[in-house]
């Protein structure tokens, strides 16, 4: 069988995470009651670092898997591989985790397919099994194991929703951008830019949250804000960080274009 | 002029002489010439030219002469002058202007055009660079709503000025030589009345409920001269508090008015100023300021270039208006709320007792009412999340009075909300006389029940008009057609590999690893081994709800049936099953649907027809047409179904189906058909959309398109992320 170096998925230093709310304490609750956990929000508002944070505070292997649309099962569970004449199997990220007590990250569930309901919702109830079909195990995830999905309720499409019998297996936290002193300070601590233009980008990145649906299907993220943040340390005029960084980034469209280029240049 | 003439220096070709010029024109013009006459001075005018000049103008002058010799003199005597002042394109441009006009009024009004070369110079230039209220109206609105979060309406009138609910701009602006400074100065307009309303200039008295500043200014015996100091001082302090918030705008702002001055010194500062310079001032400073330099005799220095005119007594008259509709508004959301949370032994006769709720306002970090700040809502100790129309409103009020007042915040009693609204009193026995239509409930919110068989519906089908309008749509969006199908194509071709087959273009690697590990294992060879590609089934089914109430005459109407035609070519080249109904109708018994294409139907020129006809009728009762066509969509066998509404405003009926009433029984109808598993979206071009529709549909289940040109271009663009 194939060894699992559960260390490789530890997390050793600790991330930065700024609470927005009591998501820690939630989190942390439904961690040791067995309770798997929906996290819901824009892109860029801090998800995945909350999953690194917490996995690092509760000390935890963190599994992530970022999903697409050619993602089956199989690819969560595992397969065989044929080495030297002989068949091998080979956990997917999911059977890892599950195996080594790990919590298991599944970024954008809406994006898998469909099948791969079929190995979540017997791991997210009461039963807490992963049913392997291929080669006929029965794995039973022990306490330390914990599932978490996430995704994005804003995106327009009717054919990515998430069906109310997944949803309903999950407790349930909602993100969002955090509030303005708060996202200042975020971008002050992860691109060390000046108190003063972090709270310009701010504004900003309110501003053209304003817009949405307006016009733009999304605001500017905070890690939009970091990049452009890092960008102005590093000595890029401030227009143009905002520029290549957030308004090109949001938009194509060029009359939206000129309205975000110009409250960029109203700020800085 | 001078750094052409050394750069000409430079040249292989030499200038012509002077005397050369003078042969050649001698030549040209000879009928016109005479004693007194003579070509030498153009020729003189034109020795000093560079060579391509030269050429140019004698060419021009062969070419004049030939329709006629007096309209060549005049050119060759301005064109010296005329190459002073404009590039040769200009000129090129001049010659043509001048010479049409000579064609069509004659000689003396020709001549005459030749000799205006300054004037046509300084037209060309405005012509050039100005920018017009159409380039930049959709530009600014999006900058207007990002900048202050609110729906600000923006509108063409002679001068910038705001009435503190839509904001004005000029039809053009010219008054910079560059297009982008015109721009800035339009966007510092917008940016200026942006900040009499964010930084409350317009600041309504409470007592009142009219701006302080208009009563304070109408106590001057000449209250023209105070309110052009309260301009002066006002400009101040905006600029001032932009500073400090928007300092890039600021900063353009403060060019843009150095170099409308054209370099003098605007400076004509009165030390008084200094007290609105403070990043706490407030329009009450200001007035102050106004009182201490009225009685001095002193000039003010003009008003800048973008801040347009104040006009009190539409500002009266509007705050006034929104003030009152806004405090019912506000008190009615309280008591709804309210009503929501208590349980029916709280809730007494009178309604809601003061001590039992608590409303806060809560600003964020050291604003000073600026309408950024987060309305809570506290009853019996417990939050209550307001809905957002009602955080809107909160923040309008915040925006007049810096505050909710107290008397905002006593709930509006019970029964008043429904006032008006007299759907009561009429005999739900009537309708029985409708057989041939079909019977549908209504959801009445007050009651919190439905109203059983309350509207009749009838389906029409839709009067035919030509076809031949929907293939002038046709060649209209030719390109737009093509493109839309080739993005269309690209999402049908998704194209599938189906893998364990048992027979198929390819080897399945997966599977044969697989079935070797059975082999291994002693058990049976799987026959599944091959991988097909197949084009994905989209299985989707979709109805078009389409708004043709009376409203939609015109334009809408245009643009809806522009809309439908090229999403019907879409929908054609993806397969997608749909059907298109038009909808409208008069009070509950008269409600109508009219078939424009049906599931069953093929896409022939009856449906082309039929879209043609689309014509604008009645009334907007959306509810019951929602559950008809759910009922329709239900009977459809699909994985799938999506109820597209594309409409302009609100549900709207002559019998009291309005407001909450209209609204509530729509929602009522989609959550209908969501239990049915249909996804119903909205497609709207009312802007003020955003106040009602997420309540009815769901945060993400519409889009507002602004400019209705462009909805012919949106919908299919849409559909399409829709589906994908």
């Amino acid at each position: 069988m194939y060894r699992i170096e559960s260390e490789e998925y530890q997390i050793s230093q600790q991330p930065y995470y700024a609470p927005q709310g009591n998501e820690i304490e939630l989190f942390e609750s439904a961690y040791q009651n067995c309770i798997p956990v929906l996290l819901k929000g824009p892109t860029g508002c801090g998800k995945s670092r909350f999953m690194e944070y917490m996995a690092w505070r509760l000390g935890r292997s963190l599994v992530t898997v970022a999903c697409h649309d050619d993602l089956t099962a199989s690819d969560l569970v595992g397969r065989y591989l044929i080495v030297g004449g002989e068949t091998q199997w080979v956990d997917g990220p999911l059977t890892r985790a599950v195996r080594i007590g790990g919590i298991c990250y599944l970024d954008e569930i809406v994006e898998a397919r469909k099948d791969t309901t079929v190995v979540i919702h017997p791991l997210a109830d009461d039963r807490r099994v992963l049913p392997i079909d291929k080669t006929g195990e029965l794995l039973y995830a022990s306490d330390h194991f914990n599932l978490t999905i996430s995704y994005n309720p804003g995106y327009q499409s009717v054919l990515k929703d998430l069906k109310q019998s997944t949803r309903q297996r999950f407790l349930s936290l909602e993100f969002d951008y955090p509030n303005e002193i708060l996202e200042q300070s975020i971008i002050v601590h992860e691109s060390g830019i000046d108190p003063g233009n972090a709270a310009a980008l701010v504004r900003f990145a309110i501003m053209t949250r304003n817009l949405k649906g307006s016009g733009l299907e999304e605001g500017a993220s905070t890690r939009l804000l970091i990049h452009a943040a890092k960008l102005m340390v590093y000595g890029v005029a401030p227009l143009d960080a905002c520029n290549a960084c957030i308004s090109q980034t949001l938009t194509d469209d060029p009359e939206i274009l000129t309205a975000i280029q110009e409250m960029a240049s109203s700020l800085f | 002029m001078a750094d052409r003439i050394n750069y000409a220096s430079g040249r292989v070709n030499q200038p012509l002489a002077e005397f050369e010029i003078r042969e050649r024109l001698e030549d040209l013009l000879g009928a016109v010439l005479t004693s007194r006459r003579t070509a030498a001075e153009p020729a003189l005018k034109l020795s000093h030219l560079h060579r391509s000049e030269q050429d140019f103008a004698l060419h021009w002058t062969g070419v004049i002469s030939k329709s006629n010799s007096e309209m060549a003199f005049q050119f060759v005597s301005h064109v010296t002058h005329a190459f002073s002042l404009l590039d040769t394109d200009g000129v090129t441009q001049w010659i043509i202007e001048a010479m049409d006009i000579y064609d069509r009024d004659g000689l003396y009004l020709g001549s005459a055009a030749l000799r205006g070369v300054e004037v046509f110079a300084e037209k060309l230039v405005q012509k050039q660079y100005s920018v017009t209220f159409n380039d930049v109206v959709t530009v600014m609105n999006k900058f207007a709503i990002g900048v202050s979060g609110r729906h600000l309406g923006i509108d063409e009138d002679k001068k910038a000025w705001t009435d503190t609910e839509t904001m004005y701009l000029p039809h053009s602006v010219r008054q910079f030589e560059s297009s982008r400074r015109n721009f800035e100065l339009y966007k510092a307009m917008v940016g200026f009345m942006l900040a009499q309303s964010r930084f409350g200039t317009f600041r309504v008295d409470q007592a009142t409920g009219v701006p302080i500043v208009c009563t304070k200014i109408a106590d001057y015996r000449d209250p023209a001269r105070a309110l052009r100091i309260f301009e002066a001082v006002e400009e101040h302090r905006l600029l001032a508090r932009l500073e400090a918030e928007l300092p890039g705008l600021a900063r353009q702002m403060r060019t843009l008015k150095q170099d409308a001055s054209s370099g003098q010194q605007i400076t004509s500062e009165f030390p008084e100023f200094e007290q609105v310079q403070d990043s706490g001032a407030t329009v009450n400073d200001s007035l102050s300021v106004v009182k201490q330099l009225y009685d001095k005799k002193v000039n003010f220095p003009e008003p800048a270039c973008y801040q347009g005119v104040i006009d009190l007594e539409r500002v009266r008259l509007v705050t006034r208006q929104r003030v009152e509709k806004e405090r019912e508004k506000f008190r009615t959301d309280l008591a709804l709320l309210a009503e929501g949370v208590q349980d029916e032994s709280v809730l007494d006769r009178e309604g809601l007792k003061r001590e039992t709720y608590e409303v806060s306002y809560s600003q964020d970090m050291e604003s000073d009412s600026q309408g950024d700040g987060e309305l809570t809502v506290t009853i019996e100790g417990q939050p209550v999340a307001p809905p957002e129309d009602m955080v809107q409103t909160a923040k309008s009020i915040v925006q007049d009075f810096g505050e909710i007042p107290e008397d905002y915040l006593v709930p509006a009693e019970t029964g008043l909300y429904d006032a008006g609204q007299s759907t009561e009193d009429r005999p739900e026995k009537e309708v029985g006389k409708f057989e041939d239509g079909v019977f549908y409930d209504e959801w009445d919110y007050r009651r919190c029940h439905y109203r059983k068989n309350w509207c009749v519906l009838k389906e029409l089908e839709m009067h035919p008009g030509s076809a031949q309008t929907v293939t002038a749509i046709l060649d209209k969006y030719f390109h737009l057609v093509r493109d839309i199908r080739k993005s269309f194509e690209a999402l049908r071709g998704d194209e599938r590999m189906l893998r364990r087959q048992k027979n198929g273009d390819d080897i399945d690697i997966d599977a044969v690893v697989d079935s070797y590990v059975d082999v291994v294992k002693g058990e049976e060879l799987s026959e599944r081994l091959f991988i097909k590609s197949r084009k994905m089934e989209r299985n989707l089914a979709v109805v078009f709800m389409v708004d043709v109430s009376g409203s939609t005459k015109g334009w809408i109407n245009e643009a809806e049936r522009e809309s439908l035609v090229l999403l019907s070519e879409a929908l054609e080249t993806l397969g997608d099953r749909y059907a298109i109904y038009g909808f409208s109708g008069m009070t509950r018994k008269r409600c109508e649907v009219y078939r424009i294409k049906t599931f069953e139907e093929p896409y022939n020129h009856h449906v082309k027809a039929r879209m043609a006809g689309m014509k604008p009728q009645d009334y907007t009762r959306m509810g019951v047409v929602i559950r008809h066509l759910t009922e329709k969509l239900k009977r459809i066998d699909a994985k799938t179904r999506v109820l597209i509404t594309i409409s302009d405003g609100k549900p709207d009926d002559y019998d009291g189906y309005r407001g909450e009433y209209g609204i509530e029984d729509t929602r009522q109808a989609l959550l209908e058909a969501k239990h049915a598993g249909i996804h119903p979206f909205c497609v709207t071009i009312d802007t003020h959309a955003h106040e009602y529709l997420p309540h009815m549909y769901g945060h993400v289940n519409y889009t507002v398109v602004s400019d209705i040109r462009k909805l012919p271009l949106k919908v299919s663009d849409i559909y399409r992320k829709l589906t994908t």
